[in-house]
């Protein structure tokens, strides 16, 4: 099911509004994957999707018709809530069972469904208890079971792995990802975890204050960030940000300048405030690179395949991964290069990236979104 | 042993007066029942016990049958319209009247009765009542050319179960709508994504939530509407002859009236052995040690 939000507003108070004029399109059986802080208004817009919340103006379309007034039953939605909201006195089996039973599913077949949902979240030696006799990530994996048994045309997942293990969640998200591609179901999830978003997701809306601030493929969002606010919010470790000046074309950082190519870049009228972000792992050891730096080593973080090292070059700090073989001491320095052309530049004042074939991209988006 | 006492001194300074008063006013009254039951005092205040002749004369007793399915009659219904009517009213109040000021001068309506004299109450009852055609009934009916009836004579069960009934459901709505108010939010909103109609979630989620709540009403009710009388006094005085008499207000009959403070407490030791096998049943039936197991957590 096509889901498409025009305009949307709601606010809770009135003062503000928790969610703002927003527009959001979700192809048919499209994965979509809401990131954002808290607080932004994730849950709320899902709540306003499902039925519970009525918007305050603004149109919700699935597959082009107005649904604003539709009672959430109606709608064919499964969705996993943020507090889980099992239903206490019933059993895991029970709990899973319900939406078919509201559905007149014969007894049998309810009770085989609500097994299978169970199994494919590893819940099947536990039917028999109640949500309060279960640990925190086996009620939400009770949660995400009944989300799933009636097989709805939306799934909609508020944090629907936030409490899971490492192992546990890895499995969960290829299930997720299995069962989406097999039921090609329509499904929005909300999390705080990126690195989930961007491996479940088509497509990545980043919200703040109530407004979606870019859409786009994971790709897209790691390596054209249009808003200063995104290139922050994507990418662990997150970018690497300098304060910085652009003068015409020039553009002044780490004490040194660059000269930038008028065709890739929107220039300065005048003297203007930039933040100058390089990814981690765009910065190289050595001198290869455009720009180079000389930092003091601060940190060595080993990961396993590669190791963080955090430099302070001036008072400014940097991260990047080097090789895990690489020998590097503390407090010793050492060189580091990039180049030009990986550099993400953001005005200081609207947040705004000022690379030309982004601003083009992100307008087509908005248009399209 | 001196450490002991050392260690029990304050508490017991400090609880002493307490424990004096509990005994006082709370355990006393049913000793003295007990002892009086078997005694036939009366208005000479002479204690002189008489064994078991109080209860042999309960037996003999040709108004005791009417009396108790009086009883019966009187509390079941009573507190059948007791703990329904709280339960409606509570759901109407959170779950159907989401508007918390409406609510509110709603709920506030039903406490009347509760915060105005029992007099003032019954005598709005005794108008409604009324056997002239000034009646509120009676003109009722006159508006459809009927007779005025006497309906505190012909029908005084109904009446005072009615009048109790609707009095005593403040109570029950009040403990209900906070039991309902206190269930999560998130479970009627899985509820109805999940399809469940209004019925299934009265059901599934409300009646469950106030199980407890439900045991405390009704156990309570049923040990007030048991023992108190004074609506009833006030309504019919029992009448006519023992046609809406209960155990409670023959009790008081019996010693106020009578003066036989023997045969009274005999009585109100009836309706205190009543009580506790009635509680003790709820107890049971509402599965009490179900409910205080303690969970298990993998
Ligand atoms: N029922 C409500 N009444 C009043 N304000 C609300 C209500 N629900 C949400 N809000 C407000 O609306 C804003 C958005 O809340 P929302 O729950 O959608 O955030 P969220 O993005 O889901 O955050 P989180 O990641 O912490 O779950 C918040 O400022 C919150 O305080
Ligand atoms: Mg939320």
């Amino acid at each position: 099911m096509k889901i498409e939000l025009k305009n949307l507003c709601k606010s809770f108070n009135k003062k503000t509004n928790a969610i703002d004029r927003m527009n959001l399109t979700v192809e048919d059986g499209e994965f979509v994957a809401l990131l954002g802080p808290s607080g932004c208004g994730k849950s709320t817009t899902m709540l306003m999707i499902a039925g519970i919340y009525k918007p305050d103006s603004g149109e919700i379309r699935f597959d082009g018709q107005l649904v604003n007034d539709w009672e959430p039953k109606d709608r064919n939605i499964g969705m996993v809530f943020q507090s889980y909201a099992l239903y206490p006195h019933m059993t895991v089996l029970e709990n899973i069972a319900f939406p078919l039973k509201q559905q007149k599913v014969p007894k049998k077949e309810r009770m085989e469904r609500a097994k299978q949902a169970a199994e494919m979240v590893r819940l099947g030696h536990v039917l028999d208890r109640k949500p309060d006799e279960l640990s925190g990530g086996q009620q939400q994996r009770v949660a995400l079971a009944r989300a799933i048994v009636k097989k709805p045309k939306v799934l909609l997942l508020d944090e629907p792995m936030s409490n899971l293990d490492a192992r546990l969640k890895i499995e969960m998200r290829e299930e997720l990802s299995r069962l989406h591609k097999e039921l090609g179901i329509t499904t929005i999830l909300v999390t705080h975890d990126q690195e989930e978003a961007m491996m479940l997701a088509d497509r990545i809306a980043v919200m703040k204050d109530g407004k979606i601030i870019q859409y786009g493929t994971p790709m897209d969002l790691y390596h054209r960030p249009s808003d200063f606010f995104v290139a922050q919010f994507i990418g662990t470790p997150p970018m690497n940000v300098f304060r910085g000046k652009l003068i015409g074309n020039h553009l002044h950082f780490l004490n040194q300048s660059a000269e930038l190519n008028n065709e890739q870049w929107n220039t300065a009228q005048g003297e203007l405030d930039v933040y100058v972000g390089i990814r981690p792992h765009e910065v190289k050891l050595g001198k290869g690179g455009d720009i180079r730096a000389k930092g003091i080593v601060q940190m060595i973080e080993p990961v396993g395949h590669a190791q963080i090292i955090r430099v302070n070059i001036g008072d400014e700090q940097l991260r990047l991964f080097a090789e895990p073989t690489a020998a590097i001491e503390y407090e010793s320095e050492i060189t580091v290069s990039f180049h030009l052309s990986s550099l993400h530049l953001f005005d200081v004042r609207t947040g705004k990236s000022l690379r030309k074939e982004i601003m083009k991209e992100s307008q087509t988006e908005e248009m399209v979104g | 042993m001196g450490s002991a006492l050392k260690k029990w001194k304050l508490p017991m300074i400090m609880l002493g007066p307490f424990v004096a008063l509990i005994f006082l006013f709370f355990f006393l009254p049913v000793v003295l029942i007990v002892i009086l039951a078997f005694t036939n005092m009366d208005s000479a205040m002479r204690w002189e016990f008489a064994g078991l002749a109080n209860f042999q004369k309960m037996l003999e007793d040709p108004n005791l049958f009417k009396i108790m399915k009086n009883t019966a009659l009187y509390v079941g219904f009573t507190l059948l319209i007791n703990v329904c009517f709280g339960f409606v009213l509570g759901i109407l109040t959170t779950y159907y009247i989401q508007k918390e000021p409406v609510s509110l001068v709603f709920r506030t309506i039903w406490m009347l009765p509760r915060m105005s004299p029992p007099v003032v109450y019954v005598l709005l009852w005794l108008w409604f009542f009324d056997p002239s055609e000034y009646g509120v009934l009676n003109s009722l009916r006159a508006l459809f050319h009927m007779e005025p009836v006497a309906w505190l004579h012909e029908h005084p069960m109904t009446a005072i179960i009615l009048a109790n009934g609707i009095i005593g459901a403040s109570f029950g709505m009040i403990i209900f709508s906070s039991a309902i108010k206190s269930i999560p939010k998130d479970l009627f909103y899985a509820a109805s994504v999940d399809g469940a109609s209004q019925w299934s979630i009265i059901k599934d989620i409300i009646i469950p939530a106030v199980r407890w709540p439900l045991m405390f009403v009704t156990i309570w009710q049923f040990l007030s509407l048991i023992t108190s009388y004074e609506y009833i006094f006030l309504l019919t005085n029992g009448g006519p002859l023992f046609e809406s008499e209960v155990l409670a207000l023959y009790s008081f009959h019996k010693a106020f009236q009578n003066f036989e403070f023997g045969y009274g407490s005999a009585i109100s030791l009836v309706l205190v052995i009543i009580a506790l096998i009635f509680s003790f049943m709820m107890w049971k039936w509402f599965g009490m040690q179900k409910m205080m197991r303690s969970s298990k957590i993998e």
